[in-house]
């Protein structure tokens, strides 16, 4: 598989006729405005929080770019603010991070490919988080199988270069903004994630989850605020399947 | 316990956030790199996986909305969930616009807030 399509892309023999660094720069590209745009906004959020907390400047952007998931990054600084030691902090986010493991998993698919070894993916993995999988399942499945890892490769060196450096803007502007715009940005994420998720949602059982861990989130939050989020996608996941497996027999 | 603020060397609080930031997130993504193997997209394992990735999404955005945390908590819940709907029907109606979602949304939700007080 390895010789079909070699790395050194400029050979005369290779099948596929565009360079993949042009695919590496669509993929910076990919990042389209609008999510661009929430994803820098929520990050100023994040760097606004994290100086409430008493992060400095350095820590803030330190953690932005060695996490890069904003959940967890909230759920750290609400743990450093609270006072919490390392291996409480270290629990917290571990648990607010167990559904990067499904994200990673389903993208894994959709991105193998010719010349993506192993530490290249365990590497562009650390850009997994929602608004990276989301753009990756609604962009991947339409381009060339080779091109793909090229692809998330730009889209992920771009979305870290273009967010790290939001957060040292909240930081700094922390203090100058009102309380209504601040609530406007926080208000981009969710909606956000809503409409990319519809987007991105290809087959019934995806739909189902999607209805289904809506639905649970405020149950499970009024049962276990902890591990709300954990719950909901076991069940609403299992549950979906469940409609997606009762459909298949239906239509057999 | 060792707090964020316990040692006052500049090295703690990185190492603080590379241990309980870095290590326990990355983790997750790593193992996600190692199980996914060689199961294929449409695959009923990998159904299941992405399932249960999109409803925790799902729960995400739903704890946002309906339990937000910062400013976004001074705000009526009545008056988020009806900026959420709002822009999802126009998202939904208008060729699947992104960006006309979030911009109706966000009107609901600033307008609405600065009408009533």
């Amino acid at each position: 598989m390895g010789d079909e399509f070699p790395e050194q892309t400029e050979d005369q023999t290779d099948p596929m006729r565009e360079p993949m660094s042009l695919w590496f720069w669509r993929g910076v590209r990919g990042l389209g405005s609008v999510p661009a745009m929430v994803l820098a906004a929520s990050f100023v959020g994040y760097g606004a929080l994290a100086r409430e907390t008493g992060l400095d400047l350095g820590h803030t952007v330190f953690a932005a770019g060695i996490m890069f998931a904003l959940p967890n990054q909230i759920v750290l600084i609400g743990a450093i603010g609270a006072g919490a030691g390392l291996f409480a902090a270290a629990l917290a986010v571990a648990l607010s991070a167990v559904r990067l493991l499904p994200m990673t998993m389903s993208l894994m698919p959709l991105l193998r490919g010719p010349s993506a070894t192993k530490p290249w993916l365990l590497t562009v993995s650390h850009v997994m988080a929602v608004t990276s999988w989301v753009e990756a399942m609604r962009n991947l499945p339409a381009l060339p199988r080779p091109a793909r890892i090229y692809w998330f490769s730009g889209f992920a060196a771009g979305i870290v270069l273009l967010n790290v450096p939001m957060a040292a803007v909240g930081w700094l502007l922390a203090a100058s903004v009102r309380p209504e715009f601040a609530a406007a940005l926080g208000f981009l994420t969710p909606v956000y994630f809503l409409l990319s998720l519809t987007a991105a949602s290809r087959f019934a059982a995806d739909k189902w989850a999607m209805a289904f861990g809506l639905a649970l989130a405020p149950v499970f939050h009024a049962i276990t605020p902890e591990t709300d989020l954990l719950w909901t996608g076991i069940v609403g996941g299992i549950l979906a399947y469940g409609m997606h497996r009762l459909r298949l027999g239906r239509s057999i | 316990m060792l707090a964020f603020d316990a040692l006052d060397a500049w090295w703690w609080p990185y190492l603080f956030i590379v241990i309980a930031g870095w290590l326990v997130t990355d983790f997750w993504r790593f193992l996600g790199v190692f199980l996914a193997g060689n199961l294929s997209e449409d695959s009923e394992i990998m159904v299941l996986v992405r399932a249960i990735a999109t409803a925790l999404v799902a729960g995400v955005i739903a704890r946002i909305v309906l339990f937000p945390t910062g400013s976004l908590a001074g705000s009526p819940l009545l008056l988020r969930v009806g900026a959420v709907v709002a822009g999802f029907a126009v998202f939904w109606w208008v060729r699947r616009n992104l960006f006309l979602g979030l911009l109706v949304a966000e009107i609901v939700l600033l307008g609405g807030w600065l009408l009533i007080g």
